[in-house]
């Protein structure tokens, strides 16, 4: 076979796998939306603020109810020391609030 | 037809035969052309499938969490601070809320313990996060030792672990009893951690925010729509985590690129002349070199995306979630529902093809419109 039309085929698969995707994640999200919502119902009562991306630091396992100089706060002249510190900022508050 | 067909087939065949010529550097160049591709599609794949389950479960986020700060540091509220607040007008419900963090000496993890009497019923048992379990070893009858702030041993009986699809939001959760809750932390009571506020009317959140720092000036209210920017900004292009991977995806793709539209090696010339010499036209050069840039480029598009989207939604995220995961003990698996962005990756797609491509034809226009015998011996 010429090698164009071996390349042209690899390609066809390529793209065929490639609008694939959105098919599958439609498919999947049908499936794993409804466990979310079943899970999210579950702990409903506990009205959570945050999601649980990192626990190493309570500032980026609770960023929304941290300050913004909450690494700061582990003691003065403290600097970031947590590799998801640099990654995960803190809220950042729309109106005056203390 | 068929002729304009037949030469862009023969031009194909002549491209890739020139390619394998240079099987080493054509193969390093789709390498890493490929994992540009593969980085900056899996940002995308992983911010966006974050950025959607980030609204769903925050959709349940209290309306309004009112803190208390003392120094500077959040402190405990008391539990009166309820009371007056539940009686401003429009405040529908006040939640006073019991939680904290428990570092585990045993495994050197930090938990998050929350007080339900709703969730847990009886008193000396507790429902966990999923990578609790799995970190502890334990299951549903199991006993989870915690020590107290007393040094008494307070052993919980796990009575359910939530499942791996809640992950991320409870995989470090300990739900307990709020009399356990006091037990553990040695908790004073008439306190609470923070207060959540539910509010009748959303739009008069901004009001009641106001009214309860005048109220308690020693307050801080944080509102829902504060604890989705913060998500938002974690997940937005300019925030932490994407802007890190961003960057260092788009220099290494601005050098690799600079590189190829700066010139043609001598070698590239040289064939370039010969072509020119035994009768090719300008356009069947470039018609060539355009055929190089999409062989290279279309490939390690088509294959970044595919792999990206394998690497997101089918292994979790490895390389992400080792970026959040840090020094974390307790971490969640990244197990999330696809999202497939045809804006996003048609960006992707005009951000890297287009410009691969045409930094592989300018060069080479120069060249090709030079003379065949300058090419050659230049």
């Amino acid at each position: 076979m010429r090698r164009s039309i071996q390349f042209l085929l690899f390609t066809a698969v390529n793209l065929t796998l490639f609008t694939l995707l959105p098919l599958h994640a439609s498919h999947s999200r049908r499936i794993n939306d409804a466990e979310l919502k079943v899970q999210a119902a579950r702990l409903r009562g506990l009205q959570l603020t945050d999601l649980c991306l990192s626990s190493e630091a309570r500032y980026t396992r609770h960023p929304a109810l941290a300050d913004r100089h909450a690494a700061f706060q582990e003691h003065p002249l403290a600097l970031e020391h947590f590799p998801s510190g640099s990654l995960i900022l803190p809220s950042i508050p729309q109106r005056e609030s203390r | 037809m068929k002729t304009t067909l037949e030469r862009h087939l023969n031009i194909l065949d002549f491209t890739l035969a020139s390619l394998l010529r240079r099987k080493g550097k054509n193969l390093s160049l789709l390498t890493i052309y490929l994992l540009v591709i593969f980085m900056l599609a899996s940002l995308v794949f992983f911010v966006t499938a974050l950025k959607r389950e980030a609204a769903i479960i925050l959709e349940d986020a209290p309306d309004m969490v009112v803190q208390r700060l003392v120094a500077g540091r959040q402190d405990l509220v008391p539990t009166k601070y309820a009371e007056a607040i539940a009686s401003i007008r429009g405040v529908s419900k006040v939640r006073p809320r019991l939680w904290g963090y428990y570092y585990d000496g045993l495994n050197g993890a930090n938990y998050t313990i929350v007080a339900d009497d709703d969730s847990v019923t009886e008193p000396e048992s507790a429902m966990i996060g999923s990578a609790i379990a799995r970190s502890r070893k334990v299951t549903v009858g199991d006993l989870l030792p915690l020590i107290s702030y007393e040094k008494v041993p307070l052993m919980l009986q796990i009575s359910s672990i939530l499942p791996a699809g809640s992950d991320l939001m409870a995989a470090d959760l300990i739900v307990i009893s709020s009399e356990d809750f006091q037990t553990l932390f040695n908790f004073p009571a008439g306190q609470a951690t923070d207060l959540a506020v539910t509010v009748r009317n959303p739009k008069e959140l901004t009001t009641i925010a106001s009214k309860i720092a005048q109220l308690f000036p020693d307050s801080r209210p944080i509102l829902k729509s504060e604890i989705l920017r913060t998500y938002q900004a974690v997940f937005d292009w300019r925030g932490g985590m994407t802007v890190i991977l961003l960057s260092s995806a788009l220099i290494s793709f601005i050098i690799f690129a600079w590189d190829k539209a700066t010139g043609l090696s001598a070698e590239e010339r040289k064939e370039i002349g010969i072509l020119k010499s035994i009768g090719w036209s300008t356009p069947d050069v470039l018609l060539l070199k355009f055929w190089e840039g999409v062989v290279i480029s279309l490939t390690a598009f088509l294959l970044g995306v595919v792999l990206a989207y394998g690497h997101v939604f089918f292994l979790s995220a490895p390389l992400f979630a080792q970026a959040l995961k840090g020094w974390s003990v307790i971490y969640p698996s990244f197990r999330l529902s696809p999202v497939v962005d045809g804006y996003q990756l048609a960006v992707l797609f005009f951000l890297t093809v287009v410009p691969y491509t045409t930094a592989t034809i300018i060069p080479c226009w120069r060249a090709a419109t030079a003379d065949p015998d300058t090419a050659m011996r230049s």
